[in-house]
């Protein structure tokens, strides 16, 4: 059933944002927030998440995440004193909350014993079950608990009434499902008037539901196939909708549920369900201690005065609801189709300028100020729809705390995670592609970077290892830095690494800063122990690899015993970029605007022959291997002159400068990156498309393939075209 | 009603099913593709030209921004490549998830056929024919080459080598 599916998709994406706001919560409790809806928040989390997994009998879930809810309502209740100790064990149970969910999801399998031994030591933080047999009218022991809350739906019906009194006074909303059988036709009853009068209740909605409805030769002329979905709002209760019906009451089927669901739905399964999903949220919520069954007074008596518990949180809930601002789901795809169409628009309107000036329009013609004015409009439009697309770095950042609390404690070392700037907004394609390199440093921050605590005590440095993350916008960038207090690089086992696996020459003059970078070369890993954090030989070149195919860069700063600081910049957006539109061989192409480093216009002098047709440019009094980017992609078979071309010195991988022979620079300009592959397949040395002004096609440069593909020998360079291939 | 006629019946159902072709000139040959594949077809405009590609690879174009690629049909199917003008065409076909622009001479028909008017491929020795001509049509005393269009990218011919 794919509505079942979607649903279920929808509830997994809620459980993601619930997690990270249980971890936010719990993280603030431990910094000593006292503030009591800190916990509400928390204990909201855990309970949506156990109501969902309920409605799609997701067994394992609700009963670990009852087992967490107990123990946070305690903590709720005040019975339970927030310790370190108390919280250690609550973000535990988070993490494996998280670890549960996904093997819901994912139809994994979680780690049986752990679960339960967590379950335990929740279990074992019930002040309840610690004091032997509670006894005094307190009806929420956790037994009793347990048995009313795991199959969420039964108990639904129970909780009902409960929440009924408490509903807010500008009506309930009410799902009627009314089936009659053949018999009320018979007793010359009518639906129509049975409807009419329940009209008179409030104001409703009603759905018919036809799908039993047979062909005609099957039809029995006296059956019955109709049945109405009945959404009404009124400020009666059930009893007066059921009297209307009472004449009727055993010839037909009747439901009549207390729900949120605004507008009656097509699918009357799909209906139930999220009705029943959300009837038994918001019961719960509005009514959290009253036990099934239980009147309000019952629950009154009981410890830690629910009754303002209950309404602390239907207050809070009201007010999360204004204050928190209004968002949306939208399909990723959606946004990706606004942003080509934008796309479009910005190229059509530079489009329509360049005719207008070929079509020697006045500057001040009306014309001409409107087309400015459009230009405008569709720039503005263009940076908001790429806001819609730029998403927070919180997202990775909040995924970072499991891992450092993870790797802490399989390393034996104790870390503090700091975290700055979490609301730096970067698009979301480039905040899904960071995950892995941040998660890979953090890693290796901590692994190799922070000593053990006895080290650090005989070093002065407090027991507890500091790792700051941290970003912020720079120059249309964005720069996140991975800062350790640690050791920092022992640049002479680097070295000496690096030059037994035949790196480096091992009588290498190098700086400091080469050495340092040193740790980026494929297959080097400092760790002397393969662990299971890091140093699988995939180190930091990965990381580097990953961080280049975004079009960002990373650099090491390291000082002895004081630590090392990771600094990654990234392009805020993988949609644009900004290239140097150049001409080779009568064809346009761009080149990334991050590759150049500068542009000169070279002398005779300057180009010497290197052996066969390979060329060198003196620039500045270093040899830079010069490249006919026109020869490079065979755009023309002869050799360019140098003193009637552009050279570009460009940077590519490895901080390897080379330079690229164009013919003429056209200009600079922000484009929209198209794909190739899409429709046709990877072309060497070409990046991506774009689309220019004129409205034709141009291809931007791949300057690391054109290097590479430079330096390669011929037959080297067909061999590897024909792997890629 | 027997089994027999049940049967037989349903196999002519199947033969009989009406499908669309759009028939397109490449020199003094006539060809046709499964209509249902075919997006629009539009004019030629000039090509920005791929760097290292097959030959009949003319480049991309931009097609309300998408980037398509050009296949010139001609020198794909063996015959010389077209020297495209403003009266050649280019027929924008959907294979598989791409999107691809074929260049032909010119389009000539809309043929609505049953399958059992498709007949088997000629038994020649031509590459082109075995690779992508699936069955030949006989319409008004003219030989249409129906042509599938899966195989018109080089992506496969790279994953042969």
């Amino acid at each position: 059933m794919d509505a079942m599916a979607a649903i279920k998709q929808t509830f997994f994406q809620e459980c993601e944002e619930q997690l990270g706001e249980l971890e936010i919560g719990l993280l603030l409790i431990q910094d000593g927030d006292s503030d009591p809806e800190t916990v509400n928040a928390v204990f909201r989390a855990v309970h949506s998440i156990k109501g969902g997994a309920g409605a799609f009998n997701l067994d394992e879930l609700v009963h670990f995440a009852h087992v967490f809810e107990s123990a946070l309502d305690h903590l709720r209740a005040g019975r339970l004193v927030a310790s370190g100790d108390v919280l250690k064990i609550m973000l535990r149970a988070a993490d494996m909350l998280a670890d549960v969910v996904r093997a819901a999801r994912d139809g994994g399998s979680t780690d049986v014993t752990r679960r339960d031994a967590l379950a335990a030591e929740l279990r074992a933080l019930d002040p309840d079950a610690a004091s032997d047999d509670f006894v005094g009218g307190d009806k929420e022991s956790s037994a009793d608990d347990s048995d009313s809350f795991e199959p969420v739906q039964i108990c639904f019906n129970d909780f009902e009434d409960g929440s009924q009194n408490e509903s807010p006074p500008s009506g309930n909303l009410f799902n009627i499902r009314f089936s009659p059988k053949p018999d009320l036709y018979a007793k010359a009853n009518e639906t129509a008037l049975l409807l009419r009068e329940l009209s008179h209740l409030g104001a409703m909605e009603v759905t018919c539901d036809v799908s039993r409805l047979p062909m005609l030769d099957e039809l029995d002329p006296e059956g019955s196939y109709l049945s109405w979905t009945i959404a009404l709002r009124t400020d009666r209760d059930e009893a007066a909708i059921r009297e209307v019906f009472e004449f009727v009451e055993w010839d037909c089927e009747l439901d009549v549920a207390l729900g949120g669901v605004a507008a009656a739905r097509e699918d009357a399964a799909l209906d139930d369900l999220i009705e029943k999903m959300q009837a038994s949220v918001e019961a719960e919520l509005a009514a959290p201690r009253a036990p099934p069954g239980a009147t309000q007074s019952a629950a009154a008596g009981a410890p830690g005065s629910p009754v303002q518990a209950s309404s602390n949180s239907a207050a809070v809930k009201a007010d999360s609801g204004k204050s928190s601002p209004a968002t949306i789901r939208v399909d990723l795809d959606r946004v990706d189709r606004l942003i080509n169409l934008v796309g479009e628009l910005v190229i059509n309107q530079a489009m329509l300028t360049q005719q207008m000036l070929e079509a020697g329009l006045a500057r001040g013609s009306g014309v001409a100020n409107g087309l400015d004015e459009l230009e405008q409009l569709t720039r503005e439009i263009q940076d908001s729809v790429m806001a819609i697309r730029a998403q927070p770095v919180k997202s990775v950042f909040q995924r970072m705390p499991r891992l450092v609390r993870e790797v802490a404690a399989m390393t034996g070392k104790s870390v503090r995670l700091t975290t700055e700037g979490e609301n730096t907004e970067v698009d979301k394609t480039v905040i899904e592609r960071l995950a892995d390199p941040l998660t890979h440093m953090i890693r290796n921050a901590i692994d190799h970077g922070l000593e053990s605590p006895e080290r650090r005590a005989a070093e002065g440095k407090p027991e507890e290892g500091l790792v700051h993350l941290s970003a912020l916008h720079r120059s249309g960038r964005i720069v996140i830095e991975i800062a350790d207090d640690g050791a920092g690089i022992d640049r002479s086992r680097v070295k000496s690494l690096a030059a037994s696996k035949g790196l480096i020459a091992a009588d290498a003059p190098l700086s400091d800063e080469e050495i340092d970078n040193l740790i980026f070369l494929p297959g080097f890993s400092t760790a002397s122990t393969v662990s299971d954090i890091s140093g699988r030989g995939v180190g930091m070149d990965v990381v580097r690899r990953s961080i280049q195919a975004l079009g960002g860069r990373i650099s090491i700063r390291s000082k002895p015993r004081q630590g090392s600081t990771f600094t990654m910049s990234l392009p805020l957006t993988l949609a644009v970029l900004d290239g140097m539109v150049v001409t080779v061989a009568g064809e346009t192409l761009v080149v990334p605007l991050t590759a150049i480093i500068e542009t000169l216009q070279p002398k005779s002098a300057a180009v010497h022959g290197f052996g066969g047709d390979t060329r060198v440019i003196v620039i500045r009094d270093q040899f830079v291997p010069l490249i006919d980017v026109g020869q490079e992609l065979d755009f023309r078979s002869g050799i360019a002159d140098p003193c009637k071309s552009v050279v570009l010195l460009v940077e590519s991988e490895g901080h390897i400068h080379s330079a690229l022979l164009v013919d003429a620079i056209l200009g600079q300009r922000q484009v929209v990156i198209k794909s190739l592959e899409a429709n046709y397949q990877h072309v060497h040395g070409i990046a991506a498309a774009t689309i220019l002004g004129d409205g034709r096609v141009a291809l931007i440069l791949d300057v690391d393939a054109v290097v590479t593909g430079a330096r390669a020998a011929p037959p080297a360079f067909e061999q590897f075209c024909a792997a890629e291939g | 009603m027997s089994d027999i006629d049940d049967i037989e019946g349903r196999r002519r159902n199947n033969l009989i099913q009406a499908c669309e072709l759009i028939a397109f000139r490449m020199g003094s040959q006539e060809f046709c593709v499964d209509i249902m594949s075919v997006r629009e077809i539009r004019g030629w405009t000039k090509a920005t030209v791929l760097p290292k590609s097959p030959g009949f690879v003319r480049g991309v174009v931009n097609l309300r921004g998408t980037v398509l690629p050009i296949v010139d049909l001609a020198a794909r199917l063996g015959f010389p490549a077209a020297e495209p003008t403003a009266r050649h065409v280019i027929i924008v076909a959907q294979i598989g998830e791409q999107t691809v622009g074929l260049l032909v001479d010119a389009v000539s028909d809309i043929l609505t056929i049953t399958g059992d008017l498709v007949q088997p491929t000629p038994d020649v020795a031509s590459d082109m024919a075995k690779t992508f001509v699936r069955g030949v049509l006989a319409v008004d005393q003219r030989m249409i080459s129906l042509i599938a269009l899966d195989q018109v990218l080089p992506v496969c011919e790279q994953d042969a080598a």
